[in-house]
């Protein structure tokens, strides 16, 4: 069982035995965040930069958290301070950050394939903060070990994802990761938020939410943005909510120990309701953004190992 | 004076036949097509059995004089032409600023003349730098030598502009060259709705679009009775409403690029912007819809849309990159895949890639015919290479088919009796 990426670029490029490793490692960080004493050495002396091309306030603490606990420098650079907006392009920052001689860079930005195309460029291991409408991957791993911990497993289960497909990069990480480990997936939504081709994904399409939380044993609720009542996407936040909020009356539907899941920041009364995201004996919220932290961990562990052996090989050829 | 090719594979389009034999060329035009022996004092060239064909009429090509020189200039352009066997280039006026006067159009006209080994023929826009409101000197323009009028993939959004626009240049006779798409359903999108996009998290077009921009189109031409050609009809949805407007009798023609019919959605791959054309490359089933329309006769004619973008422009996420593939020397090897897929013979592809456009056009070019221009291409149809985009002549490298291995050479290329391009030279 081996991790064999250069890159975290997307779920699309693990196979399973690459994701179960890094789950199997993130359980043991959980344990290690549980700690009073969190320090690890792992990333010892590497050097980690944040780059955050689009806001983020979570996932950007979650990184730089999980880089400082394995012992790296961390340094974020948010776009408002940094040379794009002086019409430097995405590859020029890109070479001037890898002139300083980064280890890891992580990296998120509002075009999809955005971080293929930076990764191609640079020398260390590049981890994708998610990229446009394309992959969010630590993502979907916190969710997969999220829902491992509480399922016990992650595969043979029916996950229903709710809400805004077409634009949501976590409904793409988790569709593409759950089919990998071999998971039933619904996706739940109006079909103007229903990405195309999606029959062709190998999951089953509902746009009545009652009929797709049938049976569910983990519902993934996604938020829905604000800006998609403008591109006539939807009538109204109240309809939405609806047809398409959960709560405690439509989750009746799933199965009676089914968990509820969302990436976060949550829409209180449009997308689910409040007290229903609160109710420690169904909503795994809380749960997933602890997650988030050792599965970063673990990421940026198996990458830092990878680079340190494609190193000591580079080194051993100088030699040779 | 007097060439004499001996031993050529001779294709001819309007014949749709090929024939071995030797051809004259005489005073800028084709002197003799058969067996006849070598006139005294002619250079003799042997085809060694190779094909000899109209050279190209490629309609739709972009040079980037004047606005974006560094990207391509009518010289570099006019040595693709001549390494790609495109005898006439007939170029867009979507340039900075765009062609819509008969001064500008005058000044390219000189400019390309003066350094290009091929001939170039000019488009104008329909409307003044192109925005759809006010109707160019559509006479003067005429005048001035402009070959058809078109906004490019600037659709004219208003159907009162463009009806008066079309109503005028019925008037006056002159062909204008529309770009089916729908604009409000295809804005914004990167490539082409489907399991793909959405995978790669691109925003789509779904091809309705160019159905709907193609039907718009059809309504407008059935009021005003204009001369209509639609640039690049590339899905299979839009076939059979232009099958109904020829069976109606409109004076309608359609084209595709070379790309659409070679390269599909999925090419795209890791996001390589190469591939981001305009409209967006389609499904395999489009795909092999469009080459059969181009079998069948139904669409008209193949166009290179040579379209040059230098690095800094596609060296960018893929919904930033600039759209557009050069294809001015990769247009024949890359048009050789549908002849060695068996998909129509030579003829069949020289009839769409060199009778139809000059015929449309009104010019003598694109005949394998005694006092025809002597504008040929001699290739080999068979020669494999791999191409290595920074060989190309184009001050762009921009094609999609780097690093790809094509089979079908140009050997030589003749414009008006002159040999203007000689392999290995």
């Amino acid at each position: 069982m081996t991790f064999r990426a250069r890159h975290l670029l997307g779920i699309e490029h693990l196979a399973p035995d690459e994701i179960r490793r890094v789950l199997d490692l993130a359980d043991s960080y959980v344990d290690v965040n549980r700690r009073t004493m969190k320090q690890s050495d792992a990333l010892a002396g590497m050097t980690q930069i944040n780059m955050f091309f689009e806001a983020s306030t979570r996932t950007q603490a979650s990184f730089e958290l999980a880089g400082k606990r394995l012992g790296a420098d961390v340094m974020n650079m948010s776009v408002a301070q940094s040379s794009v907006k002086k019409g430097e392009t995405l590859i020029d920052t890109a070479m001037t950050l890898n002139a300083m001689q980064p280890d890891l860079l992580v990296v998120r930005h509002p075009s999809s394939g955005a971080v293929n195309l930076l990764a191609e460029k640079v020398n260390c291991a590049v981890l994708n903060a998610g990229d446009g409408r394309h992959e969010h991957p630590t993502q979907a791993l916190l969710d997969a070990l999220t829902i491992r911990r509480a399922k016990g497993r992650i595969q043979r289960l029916t996950v229903a994802i709710c809400g805004d497909i077409a634009h949501s990069r976590v409904a793409r990480s988790n569709l593409i990761l759950l089919g990998k480990m071999e998971n039933r997936v619904r996706l739940i939504g109006p079909p103007t938020l229903m990405p195309t081709g999606v029959a062709d994904f190998g999951c089953e399409v509902y746009d009545d939410m009652r009929e797709g939380l049938e049976g569910a044993d983990v519902v993934m609720m996604l938020r829905l943005q604000k800006e998609r009542m403008d591109g006539a996407f939807i009538p109204s936040e109240r309809e939405y909510y609806h047809r398409y909020g959960l709560d405690a009356e439509k989750l009746a539907y799933a199965k009676p120990d089914a968990i509820v899941m969302h990436p976060g920041p949550m829409n209180r009364g449009v997308e689910i309701d409040g007290t229903l995201a609160d109710d420690i004996n169904r909503s795994v919220i809380q749960e997933q953004v602890e997650m988030g932290v050792a599965v970063r961990m673990a990421c940026m562990d198996l990458l830092a190992r990878n680079l340190r052996a494609e190193r000591g090989r580079a080194a051993v050829g100088v030699m040779a | 004076m007097t060439l004499y090719l001996q031993n050529a594979r001779i294709i001819d389009p309007e014949a749709g036949t090929e024939t071995v034999g030797n051809v004259i060329l005489d005073g800028g035009v084709i002197a003799a097509i058969g067996q006849a022996s070598a006139p005294a004092g002619a250079e003799v060239i042997d085809c060694d059995g190779k094909c000899l064909a109209p050279g190209i009429v490629d309609i739709g090509v972009k040079v980037c004089e004047p606005g974006e020189r560094h990207k391509e200039s009518f010289r570099s352009a006019g040595l693709a032409a001549a390494a790609g066997g495109v005898t006439t280039m007939v170029t867009r006026p979507d340039t900075t600023p765009a062609i819509d006067t008969p001064e500008l159009l005058e000044f390219v006209t000189r400019r390309a003349a003066e350094v290009s080994p091929v001939r170039i023929r000019h488009m104008a826009a329909l409307t003044k730098g192109r925005e759809g409101r006010e109707m160019v000197e559509v006479g003067f323009m005429l005048d001035a030598g402009a070959v058809a009028f078109t906004d490019c993939d600037n659709v004219v959004t208003s159907t009162k502009v463009a009806s008066r626009c079309f109503t005028y240049a019925r008037s006056l006779g002159a062909l204008v060259i529309g770009h089916p798409q729908d604009p409000g359903l295809s804005a914004g999108a990167a490539v082409t709705n489907g399991k793909f996009a959405s995978l790669r998290g691109l925003p789509g077009v779904h091809p309705m679009a160019e159905r709907m921009g193609f039907d718009r189109d059809m309504a407008l031409v059935e009021m005003t009775g204009v001369r209509y050609h639609a640039d690049q009809i590339t899905s299979a949805r839009t076939l059979p409403a232009l099958e109904q407007a020829k069976r109606n009798g409109l004076d309608v023609t359609a084209g595709v690029s070379i790309h659409h019919l070679t390269l599909n959605e999925l090419d795209v791959g890791d996001y390589r912007t190469f591939f981001k054309v305009t409209p967006p490359l389609r499904s395999e089933d489009d795909r092999l819809a469009m080459v059969e329309a181009v079998a069948s006769g139904l669409i008209d004619i193949i166009s290179s849309m040579h379209t040059p973008q230098d690095e800094e422009s596609k060296r960018l996420p893929f919904e930033e990159a600039a759209s557009g593939a050069v294809a001015l020397e990769t247009f024949l090897p890359a048009a050789m895949r549908l002849y060695h897929a068996g998909a129509m013979d030579l003829p069949t592809l020289f009839r769409a890639m060199s009778l139809n456009p000059a015929k449309r056009l009104g010019l003598p070019q694109g005949r394998m015919a005694e006092g025809a221009p002597a504008d040929l291409v001699l290739f080999d149809p068979d020669a494999p290479f791999l191409l290595d985009r920074f060989t190309l002549r184009s001050k762009s490298k921009n094609t999609p088919f780097d690093g790809q291995r094509m089979e079908g050479r140009v050997l030589a290329t003749f414009v008006g009796g002159q040999q203007v391009f000689r392999a290995g030279e």
